[in-house]
């Protein structure tokens, strides 16, 4: 029987990416920091350039495949993917294409990548700066419904409401990734702790987030290599092999003007239960997580339907102090997450994780073997990865 | 067919982004329906499937014979959210104001957005229930709420 499934046959053997700027503030092209972050990946891979025969990105990302080639020299490209939607939703999918071109046998070597210079381009998630809106936007732009926070503290609000969850749960997500930044020099928040009082002190973005609760905006990149996993055996690190991907969405998600049929859900239900099935293991067997925080709420609503707790025990489990490393049941974000280390659109969780699993993280997750890494939330679509050492 | 007399100045200021005069074939229904101050969903002629916004084809059976229903005007809460950050110019001094997402039970449950008229601290339940009223512009007209 054809096993069509990615299961443990592709491994992440290099990492790199940046310095991480705040937003507008590198002093270098975003097409150099791309270069520099897939660069440094290889280097970290123990590769060369002229091994990439394949790219694949998420987000619109600007760098294309052919530029990036052409200005590394790589001898051909065999495999140039976008994922289409969902913005940084598409983070764990951009990984999840590059190993399926590698299992299909269209290239043996890929960089998964992601270089973000906002200042030069203008703010993500911002648009609607003309007069009149048409189409979709008309039905929420007018009524000041217009960012990507708004858009999601709705959503956050009804799973709040639907599920009896109170501000705690989303106190702890924000703790949590900015106590284990503090262990991360890299953080672009690493000596600037948070505290529950100026959590809780800090200016409404709007209800349910205060400032603490959205995610950073910084200029840097990114980039991960995959392989086979006989190829992964000869080289330097550790290798990190993906047990389980998944992308996707429910049904009529994200529809016009909020009409999803299923509202309050980041969009996992249905990728969950197909990620642990491809693997074949459960939430129990995840030492570690990393997940992708647009919004702590997002972040809320994937632990519940990644199946790590009940949305019931949700406020209890998220506000007391099991996200956080060392002493919790399931540590996430690790060095700092989207909300303290970097908003490199997920893809520094991805390096996280791989860091956990070669057992170099500064926030070592002890006997760490399996990490989950989800990206969305809340957009459509979403992806996950599970992987393992 | 109802038509709700109940009018309001504008909600946010002016600058905000407004609907376009010349909408898409698609949207052009709703918004001539609401210049006469009728709230109209789309409706599916072949299985009564309602859905908003419009669409091309019904999503349940792809009919594309479609047409718009009024509808009462009366709704619940769904979800609401207080803004605090301005995040567009215009809303630079305007202060916290509320968006809700308005249920319409005889319209198949489809979901607007709207803001929630009055005071922007004032208590607000899911679950509350809400009625239509009207934001006249020079050239569109907006479908804004208030708890009844």
């Amino acid at each position: 029987m054809t096993d069509y499934s990615i299961k443990d046959k592709v491994a992440i053997v290099g990492i790199g990416e940046t310095r991480y700027y705040k937003a507008g503030q590198a002093p270098m092209s975003e097409f150099q920091l791309a270069l520099e972050a897939i660069q440094k990946a290889v280097a970290d891979a123990g590769l060369r350039i002229e091994d990439v025969d394949g790219f694949a990105s998420y987000s619109d990302d600007r760098n294309d495949p052919v530029r990036l080639a052409g200005a590394l020299g790589v001898p051909q490209i065999q495999f140039s993917n976008m994922h289409w939607g969902g913005g940084g939703g598409g983070m764990a999918g951009a990984v999840g294409n590059a190993a399926a071109a590698i299992v299909a046998g269209y290239a043996q070597c890929v960089v998964a990548y992601r270089a973000l210079a906002q200042g030069q381009f203008g703010r993500f998630g911002q648009g609607h700066a003309g007069a009149r809106v048409r189409g979709g936007a008309a039905y929420t732009v007018p009524y000041g419904l217009m960012s990507p926070a708004q858009m999601f503290a709705m959503r956050t609000q009804r799973f709040m409401y639907e599920h009896h969850i109170g501000q705690k749960a989303l106190a702890g997500i924000a703790l949590a990734s900015y106590k284990h930044a503090q262990r991360n020099p890299r953080a672009v928040m690493y000596g600037r702790p948070l505290t529950r009082e100026a959590y809780y002190n800090s200016r409404w973005i709007v209800e349910p987030f205060h400032l603490f609760d959205c995610c950073l905006e910084n200029d840097g990149a990114a980039a991960v290599v995959l392989t086979t996993r006989e190829r992964a055996r000869d080289l330097p690190h550790k290798p990190v092999y993906l047990m389980a991907a998944a992308q996707g969405s429910g049904y009529r998600q994200w529809v016009t003007a909020h009409n999803d049929p299923d509202y309050a859900t980041a969009n996992f239900k249905t990728l969950a239960p197909r990620l642990f099935a491809m693997a074949g293991v459960t939430p129990q067997d995840v030492d570690v997580a990393q997940i992708y925080e647009n919004f702590t709420g997002g972040v809320l609503m994937s632990i519940v339907e990644h199946g790590f707790c009940a949305a019931e025990e949700a406020e209890a489990f998220c506000g007391g102090g099991n996200l956080e490393w060392p002493e919790g049941k399931l540590p996430i974000n690790t060095s700092g997450g989207n909300l303290a280390e970097a908003y490199m659109h997920g893809l520094e969780l991805t390096l996280e994780g791989v860091r956990q699993l070669r057992g170099t993280s500064t926030c070592q997750v002890k006997d760490a073997r399996i990490c989950l890494v989800a990206a969305g939330p809340m957009v459509a679509p979403v992806s996950n990865l599970l992987l393992r050492n | 067919m109802p038509h709700d007399p109940v009018t309001t100045t504008p909600y946010l200021p002016s600058g905000m982004p407004l609907p376009t005069p010349t909408p898409d074939p698609l949207d052009a229904g709703f918004w001539q329906g609401t210049k006469q101050h009728r709230l109209l969903v789309q409706r599916c002629q072949a299985c009564g499937t309602f859905q908003f916004g419009p669409e091309w084809i019904c999503h349940g059976c792809r009919s594309e014979n479609l047409g718009w229903q009024g509808c009462s005007g009366r709704g619940k809460v769904y979800a609401f959210e207080r803004v605090w950050h301005p995040v567009h110019p215009a809303l630079k001094e305007r202060g916290p104001y509320l968006i809700a997402l308005v249920e319409l039970p005889d319209a198949g449950n489809v979901r607007m957005v709207g803001n929630l008229l009055g005071d922007p601290h004032q208590e607000v339940k899911i679950g509350a229930d809400v009625e239509v009223v009207w934001e006249d512009h020079e050239d569109v007209t907006l479908v804004q709420w208030r708890q009844v």
